[in-house]
């Protein structure tokens, strides 16, 4: 094997595991786009996902396409759910408190996931069949092939919904300006149930993906992947949809040339370097809106 | 009322002054008889507390075969009488216990149990040149001191940690006829490391070819970088010395990338069959101290054992407690043709002696080939290996 082949397949695990962080890192700069809120919670949507993927078909023997759709319904309820329950209360007052709120939800996610399913890793049978994809002298594995192609199918209709739609219109317009946006008649709160809602179906879509990428569930999954999102939230730009995507692909890309190099102690090291450069550099990341503060 | 108080407690407090002299009187006695016709050996471990089906495991194993031999006739007429302290995993206790033990005038000890423990008896022991054998502890400090100097009187019949990474090197080199391997381990992991290293130094030795050495970070699960380096290297086996949760993951993901070699791991792999699907695991071997029911001489113990003790207690250690008390019989026999009587210094000496020259011929039933013990006494001894086939991990040979 060449080391031109071997470069591309660092790309590829790169960007499989790019697609991921991407899906994740949109729900994140959605939300931060609407209530400017860092929803900490987002990654432990991901973690209840793959615990509602292994449920469905370890415990009810479920087909793995009905447990994929249960992962990913389960994921938007209960995206919306914790925005009900936590936040809207919160509406009203300083981000900070909402910041924290989205902490404690984090810590109680992870502790009920522990207290219900134990703390053991739980295997979720695979149920895409291995073999790899020969391309030339290139062997691709499903799992990457699909894991790429549903990512990229769910940004186009994330993008179409966003730029096409009367929601995705109003969704922008509370973006701008909730006020304004209110006065114009959009019905703020519906819109930011809706923004959640969407989030958490990219999250629980992602859920699903990491569960065929690394097919086990724990109840700490969510953390680690949930801030390297947010780092590639950060890198693209946060409240930028086209910036979480390319911010996704990129720390994918990164960790995997990290690891590749023999290094793969400083993977999570490294990601978090990019973190603290990007907001020393360019704290609105590569395609973020230039924020202007008004006086 | 008050007077019929003082006069029970007086009573009460007369009995137990009597009771704690009559004990006393007891224990001087015994001392006394230590050199009779009687061998007294040490039984030491927890046999109550969290860790009480190690230490349990260890006293049922080691006293089945001592029965035995007592039925038998007992070594050169005598019968071993066993003194069974139970040290509740404490370190302060278990060094109680051994020192009462010596007072007792115990000529030998099999145990302690739990690697902590026997650390802090180790020194103990050493000073008074105590014969002993632990059945389960397995850092490499039980047997050698902080100086690096040996503690000539303490020997063990379990194997070491990076033991287990030689073995998987020879399997690899002599009955899979490999030229390459990779190695993947957990960075940072003593367990992992140790293994690793071992495997790499025997590959060396035995002209095996280590083409690519990759590592990982605690908490991983993506491992397909490493996995595509290792891939374009195409090794015939691929030591992966890690825990079976992380294991199950490396192999999948490793024959996503087409990593093709044979997997081989060490007995942190126990369980993995849960952890990946029966296809990508099929064909892995990885080694470990037991097998339940492996061998006739396996199955034999296991129905002894399990017919005085019930199954609860039957684990690895009580196979290797079972080898330990046959090595010490061993030991023992050979020391009696001396003439000195026991616990004295020089019969102690005997058996320290004896274990290393008796060892070799012991077929014990973890290691029918024997114990011979290296520069470190540590057991150069048959391992089980275990092949992963059909979603199952089965029995494979003794290697």
């Amino acid at each position: 094997m060449s080391v031109f082949t071997t470069i591309i397949k660092q790309l590829i695990n790169g960007l499989q595991s790019g697609s991921i962080y991407a899906l994740v890192a949109l729900g994140y700069s959605m939300v931060y786009g609407i209530i400017m809120l860092l929803n900490f919670a987002h990654g432990d949507v991901i973690m209840v996902g793959a615990y509602i993927a292994w449920m469905m078909m370890a415990r009810f023997a479920a087909n793995p396409i009905i447990a994929l759709i249960a992962a990913v319904i389960g994921c938007t309820v209960l995206g919306v759910l914790i925005e009900k329950a936590a936040y809207k209360p919160l509406r009203q007052s300083p981000r900070i408190s909402l910041l924290i709120t989205a902490i404690g939800v984090s810590y109680f996610l992870e502790n009920v996931a522990q207290l219900v399913f134990g703390a053991n890793a739980h295997v979720i049978p695979t149920f895409i069949d291995d073999t790899p994809i020969q391309l030339g002298q290139i062997a691709i594995p499903t799992t990457a092939l699909i894991t790429v192609i549903v990512a990229g199918i769910s940004m186009v209709a994330l993008n179409v919904l966003v730029k096409k739609t009367r929601m995705g219109k109003a969704m922008r317009a509370v973006s701008e300006d909730a006020g304004a946006a209110q006065l114009m008649g959009i019905n703020i709160n519906n819109t930011i149930s809706f923004t959640f809602a969407v989030g958490s179906a990219l999250a629980g879509i992602g859920s699903v993906l990491y569960c065929c990428a690394y097919p086990k569930a724990t109840p700490t999954m969510g953390s680690m992947l949930g801030l390297k999102a947010f780092v590639a939230a950060v890198l693209g730009g946060i409240g930028s949809i086209p910036g979480a995507m390319a911010g996704g692909f990129a720390i994918g890309i990164a960790e995997a040339l990290v690891s590749s190099a023999g290094l793969s102690e400083w993977k999570d090291g490294v990601v978090f370097a990019i973190l603290i450069v990007v907001l020393l550099v360019k704290p609105t990341g590569l395609m973020g809106r230039p924020m202007t503060e008004k006086v | 009322m008050k007077r019929v108080f003082a006069m029970v407690m007086a009573v009460v407090m007369a009995a137990v002054m009597f009771a704690g002299c009559s004990a006393g009187g007891n224990n001087n006695a015994s001392n006394n008889s230590g050199s009779g016709d009687t061998i007294k050996v040490g039984l030491l471990g927890p046999h109550s507390g969290e860790y009480a089906v190690y230490g349990l495991g260890v006293r049922n194993g080691a006293e089945l075969y001592f029965k035995k031999v007592n039925e038998a006739g007992g070594i050169n007429g005598k019968q071993i009488e066993l003194v069974v302290y139970d040290n509740k995993g404490d370190d302060t206790e278990a060094v109680t216990a051994f020192t009462r033990m010596v007072d007792e005038g115990v000529t030998a000890l099999v145990g302690d149990v739990l690697t902590g423990n026997t650390l802090a008896v180790v020194g103990e022991a050493n000073a008074v040149n105590m014969p002993m054998i632990t059945p389960s502890a397995t850092a490499a400090a039980v047997t050698v001191k902080e100086d690096g100097t040996v503690y000539s009187n303490v020997f063990r019949t379990c194997f070491i940690d990076p033991f287990q990474g030689e073995k998987m090197a020879a399997f690899a080199a002599e009955v899979l006829g490999v030229k390459t391997a990779a190695v993947f381990a957990q960075t940072g992991n003593d367990y992992a490391q140790g293994l690793a290293d071992a495997f790499k130094a025997k590959c060396a030795e035995l002209g095996v070819e280590i083409v690519a050495e990759e590592g990982y970070a605690k908490g991983d699960v993506d491992y397909k970088s490493q996995l595509t380096n290792i891939a374009a290297k195409n090794p015939e086996v691929v030591f992966c010395p890690n825990y079976y949760e992380d294991d199950g993951l490396i192999v999948t993901q490793a024959r996503q990338v087409g990593v093709t070699g044979t997997f081989l791991g060490g007995d942190g792999w126990s369980g993995v069959k849960n952890y990946a699907s029966a296809d990508v695991l099929e064909g892995s071997y990885y080694c470990s101290g037991y097998a339940p029911a492996s061998t006739d001489a396996v199955k034999q113990f296991e129905e002894e054992f399990v017919a005085a003790y019930g199954k609860d207690t039957l684990n690895m250690f009580a196979a290797t407690a079972y080898d330990a008390a046959m090595i010490m019989c061993a030991a023992l026999e050979k020391a009696e043709e001396t003439g000195y009587a026991p616990a004295s210094e020089e019969y102690k000496q005997a058996v320290i002696d004896a274990i290393r020259t008796e060892g070799p011929n012991v077929k014990g039933i973890t290691s029918e080939g024997g114990y011979t013990f290296d520069e470190y006494n540590n057991p150069i001894k048959d391992a089980v290996i275990i092949k992963v086939t059909g979603g199952e991990e089965v029995f494979d040979r003794m290697f």
